[in-house]
């Protein structure tokens, strides 16, 4: 006697793997958070606190052209070195966060920015991971409903 | 037939992905430099052989040429420097150098042992000018027309080759076909 297959219960098991997936792509989210180690800079924290907080932020968001996976706040480059430098001297002066920004992108390149602002050309970028969810739904939605159809135990299926 | 075509058409799309991604020729580091088309930053700095003698590039205005980006601690720099001599010679542009955040006195050694291909060196010891540039990697060759744009960018070492394919056409291009 052959033994019955498990039965299958098709909708609880769609939920299940969109479950799993959500939890997937949140971890990977928590990962690119992962390495935020800071550089050692000679020059020591700012005096101000504020402009401390924005000099973080700002490194972290340019790219070290260098290594090119590490930011310049994390990155021991010398050219990381000199452009943490600059984005000081700019804090200092007074110049806003789009200033600095502006500062980098016109010399490097938008592909300075970890974070590119969300315009015509980046589009593809960003909506991406977007497509890719949708597709994924879909073809996890189509293979769950096809389970769905298929009969339950060892029967032949009547499907040609 | 979609079941046939979905697979195919995904199988196209990732060798056209693989033959652009994985092409050992393209050089995954260069990057696109903003500046091309852009008036070349001015700068005002020192000789490195003669630190009173001033080296800028707003006397070049009108006048098609090379700024090469090198310092001693760079040894694809080393590599290209007998190109560099070589081109030198030919004498079709002003050769000037941009040396970065380097030692004055390394950079004279070094000038004087291997020999000097440029008509003048810029001492950028704090790398200002170099951010300026948007340099990121030592060695890098930009050609400036006699507008004082930024016409082209080159990342990697010289070569002849390189020169003559990428560099020779443009300068003819920039000079309207007279020299």
């Amino acid at each position: 006697m052959k033994p019955r297959r498990m039965k299958r219960p098709v909708r609880g098991n769609s939920v299940i793997i969109a479950a799993l997936a959500l939890v997937l792509a949140g971890v990977m989210g928590e990962f690119t958070a992962f390495a935020a180690d800071q550089a050692v800079d000679a020059n020591g924290q700012l005096e101000d606190q504020g402009l401390q907080t924005r000099f973080e932020l700002i490194t972290h968001e340019l790219r070290c052209l260098v290594c090119q996976n590490e930011s310049i706040a994390d990155s021991n480059a010398d050219l990381a070195v000199d452009l943490r430098q600059q984005v000081r001297e700019m804090l200092v002066g007074g110049k806003s966060n789009d200033a600095i920004f502006d500062f980098m992108t016109d010399r490097y390149g938008e592909f300075v920015r970890f974070n590119p602002p969300l315009e015509r050309k980046t589009l593809l970028i960003w909506g991406a991971p977007f497509v890719m969810l949708l597709l994924g739904g879909v073809i996890v939605y189509r293979v769950a409903r096809q389970r769905g159809r298929m009969p339950l135990d060892d029967e032949p299926a009547t499907r040609p | 037939m979609w079941k046939f075509l979905l697979p195919f058409a995904a199988f196209v799309a990732l060798v056209v992905l693989f033959a652009f991604g994985l092409n050992p020729s393209r050089d995954i580091h260069a990057l696109p430099s903003p500046l091309i088309g852009k008036p070349a930053p001015t700068f005002a700095l020192t000789d490195v052989l003669d630190p009173s003698r001033a080296v800028s590039n707003a006397s070049l205005n009108g006048q098609v040429y090379v700024l090469n980006v090198w310092a001693t601690w760079c040894v694809p720099c080393r590599e290209e420097h007998e190109a560099l001599l070589s081109i030198s010679r030919q004498h079709v542009v002003p050769l000037i150098g941009l040396n970065w955040k380097d030692q004055r006195e390394r950079a004279k050694q070094w000038l004087e042992q291997l020999g000097n291909p440029y008509q003048a060196v810029a001492f950028d010891g704090d790398g200002r000018t170099a951010i300026e540039w948007g340099v990121y990697g030592a060695p890098e060759t930009y050609l400036v027309d006699r507008q004082g744009r930024v016409i082209y960018k080159f990342i990697s070492p010289m070569t002849q080759q390189v020169w003559d394919r990428e560099f020779l056409p443009r300068i003819a291009a920039a000079r309207g076909g007279g020299a």
